[in-house]
């Protein structure tokens, strides 16, 4: 039930989605049928899935908000501003219920009712209660029409499985627990037909059920619940009136209570006592009202619930699947041929060995894309978003602005995707917010009034482009100068290059608007985005033209779980560093080395004096020598700082899988994980940030930085 | 699964640690295996030996031995490696525990099971669950999560960069 539940909301968020990209498409003054049959649908299923679990909120309310669709699908409204944006509101207000009810978290019911409110207002005609609710089984649309015949006040139900019942996977008590739903529910066992234990077959169902079902219940109803098992059992119906509901209720009460002897009797037997209840109901049941048994139910599913929304999902395109059975397939082919070989393994084989090797190497590598693939989703995830923000935020500002995807499609991984989210939207407000001026002054700048913001990715190598690009003022270089100097970050005399300029845009603090505004301006946030985006491995670069416009082009590799990796030796201990963090690798000449305070070593490396940390004496190994001129002098950079780690040999490069070190330990400081290198062993995959926080910290050599500057001027 | 109520006997591993021997609930052992050596982690306590490639999974070995303050014994072709699974909070953890030898499967019951008193071994007694005889013997019944949880093996991790 908690994976049926979990399914539903996966649904919903994505109908919700459905349905706010589709508002965002309506046009105002026209009727989209389709657009507006989407929105309708997608609205339906969120009502017709919180039916089955009875959430009462979403169900009022997403009828209502249908109602009005339905409304407007039949030519009684016009599509106005208003109506879309309490249209989205609805959107809003249904997802934060949602997201209430998957983590178990109260809502404010009196922000769905207020807004629920402002839906009703607007409707024509008067709101028929949500038709599902005594129904849970039948979508409205469905509902059987008013029955006019006189239904009759019970229902004796005989029931009577055969052995191969449970086999189909059908559990009577769930069958039992539907009909509960539909009136009073009496059950009366017959447990005659149980064998002894020992000759009891676990997978037979041996039971049978009378069932005496109270209240004016409708004939097809039943079936309903039945049709599943149909073939598997007898069934009987017998409808009953006051008399015979009477008569049916005394036998089986007598039954029950013959059974219950029987039973007592059982238990006073000691032996009888420790062995397992048999798998079926166990007949005890039958005299319990089966209303306990459900009511319990959800108390459970709740606490259940909460853990499993921790893990989170995805959804992989067939296409992707058959990809990877494809190559298993020819995995297994391979296997079986290298086996051959092997068999009767002789030199005049060795040709063979080898192209079954060569095969072997092909399938591995495509193997690992296949799978890589499935961590994949097209950008389009984050992309879709934006219309949204845009539509918010532009009214907001009072500006026009028209947003263009394009290569949406384009994938890229999971995480990186999530980790992207929110520098994304830090972009985008900015160049709504900076970018695109108010439409007065576009016209006096002779461009059309409506900005255009564009976003775009694509696949370059390795690697995936994000570009956000608009046609807005784009940055003032001589602004950003002028800051750059009140800040006390540049002299006023250099004359620093573009790039340089730009480079400024990172700086924490840093910010060029006259206006601090609530969207953006208070210099916090491109220093984070760039911090995001290096995490991950990527690069930002700006390009941008005063009055034109700028562009954002995000560089990111595809995929977290593989690096490309240098290895290098220190002792007899090898570590990996990414090949990204690497800036050089030198052999140290003594001359270009300085000893500051009799203790901290700087290198310098042309205009730069770099700290050196050796990094046996971090680790507290023995390396192959302590001479720093005999080993090599790496320089790696992290969050901006540039630092030479000095190691005995550098080894080979190669592109590493990366594993977790938490899994089954925990995380530490100066390794962000581990590998396993070709002859099994494993290896330690360095954190250069984290080495660099690690070696001031344990050196307390705050001072290099400014004595590399001191050193320079 | 904690079967504290129910008096059926579990079935417990038991191996020897210099003279002593003792026991973990056989259902946490995944399985064992002989010495490889393993990576050394940076800057960890010496019982820590390092990690080691379980089949693609990155799973630390502890020597109990040092953990218990003993004297080292040399790693070899007799060295044994007990892969336990670990409760760890919220998720299971699998880690590789070094030992002298493996030395039987014994059945104890819930109910023979003695609680330690204050004194009677080199481990500290939060780490032991109790003491059970068995043909004679004394089986000390090793409390596997609370040891593996310990010190280092914590699994807080530190959020201050």
């Amino acid at each position: 039930m908690t994976e049926v539940r979990q399914l539903f909301f996966e649904e919903s968020f994505e109908n919700l989605d459905m349905m706010e990209s589709s508002l965002l498409d309506l046009e105002i003054g026209a009727v989209d049928k389709e657009l507006i049959n989407t929105i309708f649908r997608a609205a339906h299923s969120i009502k017709g899935g919180a039916g089955i679990f009875k959430f009462e909120h979403v169900i009022n309310f997403a009828h209502t908000v249908e109602t009005l669709l339905d409304e407007l699908r039949n030519d009684q409204h016009i599509v106005t501003q208003h109506l879309i944006d309490l249209l989205l509101r609805g959107v809003d207000t249904l997802r934060a219920l949602l997201k209430a009810l998957q983590t178990g978290q109260e809502y404010k019911t009196d922000a769905v009712l207020a807004c629920q409110q402002e839906f009703t207002a607007l409707l024509i005609t008067p709101l028929t209660p949500a038709a599902e609710h005594a129904h849970p089984h039948a979508p409205s649309e469905e509902t059987p029409p008013p029955v006019t015949e006189l239904l009759p006040v019970a229902w004796h139900i005989r029931f009577k499985p055969y052995p191969r019942l449970l086999q189909t996977g059908n559990d009577p008590i769930n069958l039992f627990r539907a009909l509960d739903a539909l009136g009073e529910l009496q059950i009366c066992a017959d447990s005659s037909q149980l064998p002894e234990l020992a000759d009891l077959d676990f997978q037979n169902c041996y039971l049978s059920w009378d069932l005496l079902l109270i209240g004016a219940v409708d004939k097809a109803a039943i079936t309903e619940i039945f049709e599943w098992v149909e073939g598997d059992c007898d069934l009987e119906l017998i409808p009953l009136d006051k008399d015979s509901l009477a008569e049916t209720r005394a036998t089986m009460n007598k039954a029950i209570e013959a059974n219950l002897a029987k039973q007592l009797q059982a238990v006073k037997k000691p032996e009888v006592s420790e062995l397992p209840a048999p798998p079926e109901t166990p007949p005890r049941l039958s005299a319990i009202p089966i209303v306990n048994e459900v009511q319990e139910k959800p108390a459970h599913n709740e606490h259940l619930s909460s853990h499993i929304n921790e893990a989170s999902s995805i959804r992989v395109g067939i296409d992707k699947i058959d990809a990877l059975i494809n190559i298993v397939g020819e995995l297994v082919i391979t296997q079986s041929m290298l086996d051959q070989v092997g068999e009767d393994f002789s030199v005049a084989r060795l040709e063979q060995l080898r192209s079954g090797l060569a095969q072997l190497e092909r399938n591995t590598r495509e193997l690992q894309e296949s799978v890589m693939r499935i961590r994949m989703l097209p950008i389009s995830y984050s992309f879709n978003r934006f219309p949204r923000l845009v539509h918010d935020l532009s009214t907001q500002l009072g500006k026009k602005v028209e947003i263009k995807l394009s290569g949406e499609q384009t994938e890229l991984d999971k995480t990186v995707l999530e980790k992207m989210s929110d520098p994304l939207v830090h972009l985008v407000r900015n160049a709504l917010d900076h970018g695109i001026e108010l439409p007065e002054q576009r016209r006096a700048a002779g461009k059309p009034e409506t900005g255009l913001l564009k976003l775009h990715a694509f696949h370059q190598g390795g690697n995936i482009m994000i570009q956000i690009s608009d046609d807005g003022a784009g940055f003032n270089l001589e602004r950003i100068h002028q800051k750059a100097v009140e800040k006390g970050l540049l002299h006023p005399e250099e004359n620093p290059s573009t790039e340089q300029l730009y480079e400024f845009i990172f700086h924490p603090g840093f910010s060029t608007a006259q206006q601090v505004s609530d969207l953006s301006g208070r210099g916090v946030g491109m220093d984070v985005v760039r911090r995001n985006i290096r995490d991950l491995g990527g690069t930002i670069e700006i390009k941008s033209e005063i009055g034109k416009g700028s562009r954002f082009s995000i560089r990111l590799p595809l995929t977290l779980a593989i690096l490309d990796g240098q290895l290098v030796r220190v002792g007899n201990r090898i570590y990996i560093l990414s090949l990204l963090s690497i800036i050089e690798s030198l052999r140290i000449q003594p001359s270009l080395l300085s000893v500051l305070a009799g203790k901290a070593e700087v290198y310098r490396v042309r205009d730069e004096y770099i700290p050196i940390l050796r990094l046996y004496a971090l680790f507290n190994i023995i390396p192959s020598t302590t001479q720093l001129e005999q080993g090599i002098l790496v320089i790696v950079e992290g969050e901006g700082q540039k630092i030479g780690l000095f190691v005995d040999e550098l080894l080979s490069q190669q592109q590493i899988v990366i594993k977790s070190l938490e899994t089954n330990y925990k995380q530490i400081h100066g390794i962000s994980g581990a590998t396993i290198l070709g002859d099994g062993s494993v290896a330690l995959i360095l954190d250069v940030a984290g080495l660099i926080r690690q070696f001031y910290s344990s050196n307390r050599v705050h001072t290099f930085s400014e004595l590399s500057v001191g050193a320079m001027t | 699964m904690n079967n504290e109520e129910t008096k059926v006997a579990n079935k417990y591993l038991t191996f020897v640690l210099a003279t002593e021997e003792y026991a973990v609930d056989i259902l946490r052992v995944q399985e064992i295996k002989g010495w490889n050596k393993p990576t050394p982690i940076p800057n960890t306590p010496e019982y820590l030996c390092g990690v080691i490639n379980l089949r693609g999974t990155i799973v630390p070995i502890i020597d109990l031995r040092l953990r218990f303050g003993l004297e080292r014994l040399p790693y070899g072709q007799m060295t044994v490696i007990v892969v336990v699974r670990v409760n760890s909070g919220n998720k299971e953890r699998i880690m590789g525990i070094v030992v002298d030898a493996v030395s039987d499967v014994y059945d104890i019951n819930e109910a023979e099971v003695k609680p330690t008193p204050e004194f009677g071994s080199v481990i500290n007694i939060e780490f032991v669950k109790g003491l059970a005889n068995v043909s004679e013997k004394m089986i000390i019944i090793l409390e596997i999560d609370a040891l593996l949880n310990s010190d280092e093996l914590a699994i807080l991790e530190q959020t201050v960069h």
